[in-house]
């Protein structure tokens, strides 16, 4: 939906799939709420504890970004310059920037005696 | 369910009572007006419908304008309580409402929109395009960031404003130390206008990434976008942190959740984390443009290049990374242990190395120039001694173990406002009178200018150098009165008399605007170029038609314009009757703004905890989406022979 709220006035052939019906959306749909079922499941009912539980909400929110990556943002498409790998590859280094210097932070040196 | 809270208007404080009466007077004028003379129909289709990039620009800084105005009179209010000791001019619940609108406010709804109304303006102009790439998203970009900004205003009259700070820091933002909508008016406004300024980043990042004029190579492109697209690339990547760490604070304060709170495995420094994962690459975000302008406004003015072009393009990008990587110096006091404290501190102060750069490129730039002092120039050269200081108090902030002293003393206080006023503030003015002739057609007075200048200027170091020395005598941001005995007396009046001089360099800027509106005829810049400057956009009229470049140019080099004028052959840039052909141009929508108004009430709906207006907002939101997604837009064209009129009626063929 938002792709094409996007897309605006220059509407010039950027729809490459013309008008057919958007069967890759939908599945991506259910595919995202299925794993944000699962997530939410596994803490709600204690399926797992501890890091096996964080570990698995990890996975599944990894899977979520190729889910998002490939069903909506039309990763595999488009042309002209790869500008794209470039912004992705910038994401991943972030990502593990802020997640790895969050852990860092917030583990005080190993103890919270402060 | 019943509603939480009322809002109500009358609280006793006559500071609200008169904000109430003049906000009803203020809006009975505006519609009397529009009444009056029949504007309805003109304010919709040239205004509130537009998707034209340079329209979007104006209306950006007439929002920065106006929110410079109220979070300068919280300033003000902030300085004339603190004038003398036990002052009794503001309570400490109002004071505290007081700063912490004066700081998002400063931010968010007059750094952010000064920040965009630069891209809005410059930017396609600058690349030799039409318009944005996402005309559409752009419009809602405008439109998020204004119901962001009514929100975070009308918190003042109806429910109370946020008292947390800019910052809002959990634990003392959870429900149980800080009920009522005061926070929740923060978090939804800055929820509101984050989505716009995201689409902002993403759109200007495609524009320039794919909308330049042929032959225009990345190291081609004028610096201030380079700028630009170092300043959207930063939004892309920051804001998302800042989104989660709202969201979660308002699931926390709505919907009982423990993500912030003291007990229950939440852990409210994480807040802290994450607020200033975003936090820092803001001060980036405001800053980068305005670099931007200042690689734009010296050397137009000194009559040479910039100099070090590539060095400017490589510090930029190096500010654009390396301000992702050093967040925690806003919170060294949190006690992270030293191997944290002193990574963020080294990687703090070697932020300093590509900005330094920059610093002696702009001066290199003037060296043995041909100088104009012009007032774009007046407002850039006094940029530098003060961002020179602010960067040399930054690194001293930077060393942890001094910032064990200074932390949240006013040296900080002094520090970030030399930076932010010395920097995005001085940029955004010198970028204001610089490109005004572009918007209106018309230069600024330069008289009334340079007594704004200088009443700002010299207001700006006797409001803040005194700040330094309280702050080092141990003076405590935030606090709403001091006994006397102190010896902070003398020094906090001096800071109060320089923040009036602002607000009088404010009010002659204001002056200055209005001065030369009716004054434009004499003013008026029948050249296009009124600058001698080096840029496309300088190729055409002012104000350029809406199409912008009747025939798209061919760059072949760095500063095309400023070479082709060297040369003699200006005229290479204007259009010919044969080369002229239909323009595809995008269609105006009423959508953004609807889609807008109806975020707005899903914020209001928020902030009180009513939940039908929720469904109700959110209803309107999907509506709308949905309507765009099955409308059959494709713009429109416009007819070779009328672009080829309006050149002519230009005086361009």
């Amino acid at each position: 939906m938002s792709s094409h709220m996007m897309e605006g006035g220059h509407g010039d052939g950027f729809t490459p799939h013309g008008r057919s019906f958007p069967w890759l959306h939908v599945v991506g749909y259910l595919l995202s709420l299925v794993l944000t079922i699962i997530a939410f499941l596994a803490v709600l009912n204690h399926w797992l504890s501890g890091r096996t539980l964080i570990s698995i909400i990890m996975l599944l929110a990894v899977m979520q970004i190729g889910i998002q990556l490939f069903f909506f943002m039309h990763f595999t498409e488009g042309h002209g310059p790869r500008y794209h790998i470039m912004a992705l590859g910038f994401a991943l280094f972030f990502t593990i920037i802020f997640v790895g210097g969050s852990v860092w932070i917030m583990s005080f040196g190993g103890s919270q005696a402060y | 369910m019943l509603p939480h809270y009322w809002p109500t208007p009358v609280t006793g404080d006559p500071l609200i009572y008169g904000a109430d009466v003049s906000i009803a007077l203020v809006s009975i004028a505006i519609l009397f007006v529009l009444f009056y003379y029949k504007k309805w129909g003109w304010l919709w289709r040239e205004w509130l419908t537009t998707v034209d990039h340079k329209k979007i620009g104006i209306l950006y800084v007439i929002a920065a304008l106006l929110m410079l105005f109220r979070g300068g009179v919280d300033g003000l209010l902030m300085r004339t309580q603190l004038a003398q000791p036990n002052m009794h001019f503001l309570e400490s619940e109002h004071y505290n409402q007081v700063f912490s609108t004066h700081g998002t406010i400063m931010i968010l709804f007059v750094a952010m929109p000064f920040m965009f109304a630069l891209f809005n303006i410059v930017i396609p102009l600058q690349i030799g395009a039409r318009d944005v790439a996402f005309p559409y998203l752009n419009a809602i970009s405008f439109w998020m960031f204004f119901f962001g900004a009514l929100l975070l205003n009308i918190s003042f009259v109806i429910g109370g404003s946020p008292d947390a700070g800019w910052v809002s820091y959990a634990p003392l933002t959870e429900k149980q130390f800080d009920p009522g909508p005061g926070e929740n008016f923060y978090l939804m406004a800055l929820q509101l206008s984050g989505i716009g300024s995201m689409a902002t980043g993403i759109n200007f990042l495609v524009t320039i990434l794919r909308m330049r004029a042929p032959g225009m190579t990345l190291m081609r492109m004028p610096l201030l976008t380079w700028a630009v697209l170092a300043a959207s690339i930063i939004i892309i990547y920051a804001f998302p942190a800042l989104t989660i760490a709202l969201a979660l604070l308002l699931i926390d304060r709505v919907a009982g959740a423990h993500f912030f709170t003291m007990g229950h495995g939440g852990n409210p420094m994480m807040y802290t984390n994450l607020f200033w994962i975003w936090g820092h690459p803001e001060v980036y975000i405001v800053l980068l443009p305005v670099f931007g302008v200042f690689s734009e406004v010296f050397p137009a003015f000194s009559g040479k290049r910039v100099f070090g072009y590539s060095s400017m393009v490589a510090s930029l990008m190096a500010i654009s990374i390396v301000s992702f990587l050093l967040w925690a110096h806003h919170f060294f006091t949190m006690g992270a242990g030293p191997g944290v404290n002193t990574y963020f501190g080294i990687a703090s102060m070697a932020i300093g190395i590509p900005t330094g750069v920059k610093v002696f490129n702009w001066m290199f730039t003037m060296y043995r120039g041909r100088i104009r002092m012009t007032m774009p120039m007046r407002w850039a050269v006094g940029f530098i001694p003060n961002f020179v200081i602010g960067g040399a108090t930054g690194v001293m902030l930077a060393a942890a173990p001094g910032d064990y002293q200074y932390h949240n003393s006013f040296f900080l206080i002094a520090h970030f406002h030399q930076v932010l006023i010395g920097g995005t503030i001085y940029g955004s003015l010198a970028g204001m009178y610089f490109w005004w002739p572009k918007m209106f057609g018309f230069t600024l007075d330069e008289k009334r200018g340079r007594i704004a200048f200088w009443l700002w200027n010299v207001g700006f170091y006797v409001t803040f150098f005194p700040q330094y020395l309280l702050g080092l005598m141990g003076m405590t941001r935030r606090i709403y009165t001091y006994p006397p005995g102190m010896g902070w007396t003398n020094l906090n009046l001096l800071s109060t008399i320089g923040a009036f001089l602002m607000g009088l360099g404010f009010i002659y800027i204001v002056w200055d605007i209005l001065y030369s509106t009716m004054h434009r005829s004499e003013l008026k810049d029948v050249t296009g170029d009124p600058w001698n400057a080096r840029s496309l956009e300088w190729s055409l009229p002012s104000p350029p038609p809406h199409y912008n470049f009747a025939v798209v140019p061919t760059v072949t080099r760095r500063d095309e314009w400023w070479e082709l004028k060297k040369s003699g052959r200006a005229d290479v840039l204007r259009p010919t009757a044969q080369d002229i052909e239909a323009i595809h141009m995008p269609n105006n929508s009423g959508k953004p703004i609807i889609f807008s108004v109806f975020f707005f009430i899903v914020g209001l709906g928020f902030v009180f905890e009513w939940y039908a207006v929720i469904v109700i907002g959110l209803a309107g939101v999907l509506a709308t989406m949905l309507l765009r997604s099955v409308e059959e837009d494709t713009g429109h064209h416009i007819p070779a022979e009328e672009v080829r009129h309006e050149e002519m009626a230009l005086g361009r063929m």
